[in-house]
């Protein structure tokens, strides 16, 4: 594939958690405007795929180009600075911060005089965060703190979205509605995201491409729809599961 | 009664300067779960430059004192921050990330460092500053059977009172409202979280040191103006005293470390005067003790809730 278009090049990456291998030797591509996904096995290596394009922690081999630019061996913030904003596993909402505030963090690397209009239209997006914009992050519920985490990530104006199992733990009603507010993201605004997931059959169904980790490989790709006729996902992640 | 208001005062008076100093502990802790055990050296540190800007401004024929005051406080504020900024540098970056005791072992080294330096540098014989602001107002006063007695509050003892209560209004300010402070808060709980934001963890730690330490040298000028007298050993126990402000207050949390500052203060005084002055510190320590029995977490801190 020729990686012109590509947003995000990743070749090659290889990281370790101390002896304990991750990621062996990975390649993915997002293109500008893709929603790409991964779907895989609890303990695949998708959330540290995830975190290592954000460079913690650092890919021990390979390759990862953002932007035309190798960003393999740059610090996190500097990633970050350069257009990729991550709403993590676990959500990792600041708990003793108020919504606004944990909402202010996600913009703080961008001009103030855009504020007013990012919060109006991360508030469209999440009505109900409005409602909490006093309360602390630590007493929202799972889906509330789960809509922050990503309104945090897109109060930074990313040009990438890496979005860590959105659907983890929510009401599958709250699923359906951050899964269309994805879509909506990437049609209307052109967003370029990039999606783990647990919960295949929608993840394929939204995105363009998906990856398949195993065991920290990909181990197959192709188009939403292409892997979703597949035996092999059919079986390991769909038979049985939630759709 | 008399009595009473001006041990009040007295305490006041000496409680805020250790809760100038806790606030570099508590701060410290807070971002990094580290004792800085070299921060009540910075404060000696602090009391020294403070010295030498004050006697150098006078040899050089400024006659002002509240000029020299003002401008001796800014250069200590400065310098001992560049100092904060090196310990922190040179003796606690390298070790992050390595096991949790090896910060807390070369924190007590940097604080024999530093005492023996100044020991070194400026002789261990106590440096005297002759009282600079004198007089006061009496406040009121009461006739008992010994005598007349008169609650003063002298001019010093306002200048540390007013300085403290601005400094930590317009440093909790900073902590609550500005963009920096709430970086700093975010690295306080989720330093990953922070970086994934674009924060630059290091700097804002770095700056952590450097806000503690200009608060240390403020502690360390208003002490040489209060007693006068100043050697390279205050850092210790004043840093003990500071220390356990912090943690009586709940350590990590900012109004904890001023209300342990002001306590330990005020149970040191009023001890002093009311029992005796040799049982001070046991007095002070014991309502620390009695305080963590009932309330682990201190007076003002949040209950440590293990991380998953």
């Amino acid at each position: 594939m020729s990686t012109e278009q590509n947003l995000l090049t990743i070749r090659g990456v290889e990281t370790y958690y101390g002896k304990i291998v991750a990621l062996r030797g990975v390649d993915v591509d997002v293109k500008k405007g893709e929603i790409v996904t991964l779907i895989g096995a609890n303990g695949a290596g998708k959330s540290t795929l995830m975190m290592t394009i954000c460079g913690s922690p650092r890919a021990r081999t390979g390759e990862i180009v953002f932007d035309g630019q190798d960003i393999s061996r740059t610090p996190t913030h500097e990633i970050i600075r350069m257009g990729i904003a991550q709403s993590p596993e676990g959500r990792r909402i600041f708990p003793r911060m108020s919504v606004m505030e944990n909402l202010q963090m996600g913009a703080q690397l961008v001009d103030d005089k855009h504020f007013d209009d990012d919060l109006k239209r991360v508030f469209d997006l999440f009505p109900r965060l409005k409602e909490r914009a006093n309360q602390r992050g630590g007493t929202l519920s799972g889906g509330e703190q789960q809509m922050l985490a990503i309104a945090r990530a897109l109060m930074s104006r990313p040009k990438l979205l890496l979005l860590d199992e959105p659907s983890l733990g929510l009401a599958p009603l709250i699923v359906k509605q951050i899964f269309e507010i994805i879509k909506e993201l990437n049609s209307n605004e052109g967003l370029t995201v990039f999606l783990v997931e647990q919960n295949a059959f929608h993840a394929l169904k939204l995105a363009h491409r998906g990856y398949v980790m195993v065991n920290g490989n990909i181990t197959m790709s192709g188009t939403g729809a292409e892997l979703l006729k597949r035996d092999e996902v059919r079986a390991a992640y769909l038979e049985g599961g939630a759709h | 009664m008399e009595y009473f208001l001006q041990q009040l005062i007295n305490g006041l008076t000496l409680g805020s300067i250790y809760g100038l100093i806790a606030i570099g502990y508590t701060m410290v802790y807070g971002i990094i779960g580290m004792i800085n055990f070299a921060h009540g050296d910075i404060f000696m540190v602090g009391s020294f430059i403070a010295l030498a800007t004050f006697l150098a401004l006078v040899a050089l024929g400024i006659s002002a004192l509240p000029l020299i005051l003002f401008i001796t406080l800014l250069v200590s504020m400065l310098f001992t921050s560049a100092w904060g900024w090196t310990v922190e540098r040179l003796a606690y970056r390298p070790l992050r990330g390595s096991f949790r005791l090896a910060p807390l072992i070369t924190a007590i080294g940097m604080s024999i460092v530093l005492q023996n330096f100044v020991q070194i540098t400026q002789g261990a014989r106590v440096k005297p500053l002759p009282p600079q602001i004198q007089g006061g107002v009496t406040l009121m006063e009461g006739v008992t059977e010994n005598g007349t007695i008169a609650v003063q509050l002298s001019y010093m003892q306002m200048i540390i009172i007013a300085t403290t209560l601005a400094l930590m209004i317009g440093f909790s300010l900073l902590i609550s409202k500005t963009s920096l402070g709430r970086s700093q808060r975010a690295c306080e709980q989720d330093q990953k979280m922070a970086a994934l934001l674009g924060v630059n963890v290091d700097r804002t730690i770095s700056l952590t040191f450097v806000m503690g330490a200009a608060l240390a040298a403020v502690a360390g000028f208003m002490f040489l103006l209060l007693y006068g007298v100043i050697d390279f050993y205050i850092g210790f126990l004043a840093g003990v005293k500071a220390f356990t402000a912090a943690v009586l207050g709940g350590i990590g949390s900012l109004p904890g470390a001023m209300l342990g500052g002001l306590l330990i203060g005020l149970i040191e005084v009023f001890w002093s005067g009311y029992f005796s002055v040799e049982y001070k510190d046991v007095a002070a320590f014991s309502i620390l003790v009695i305080v963590l029995i009932f309330m682990p977490s201190g007076l003002l801190g949040k209950p440590e809730v293990e991380k998953v």
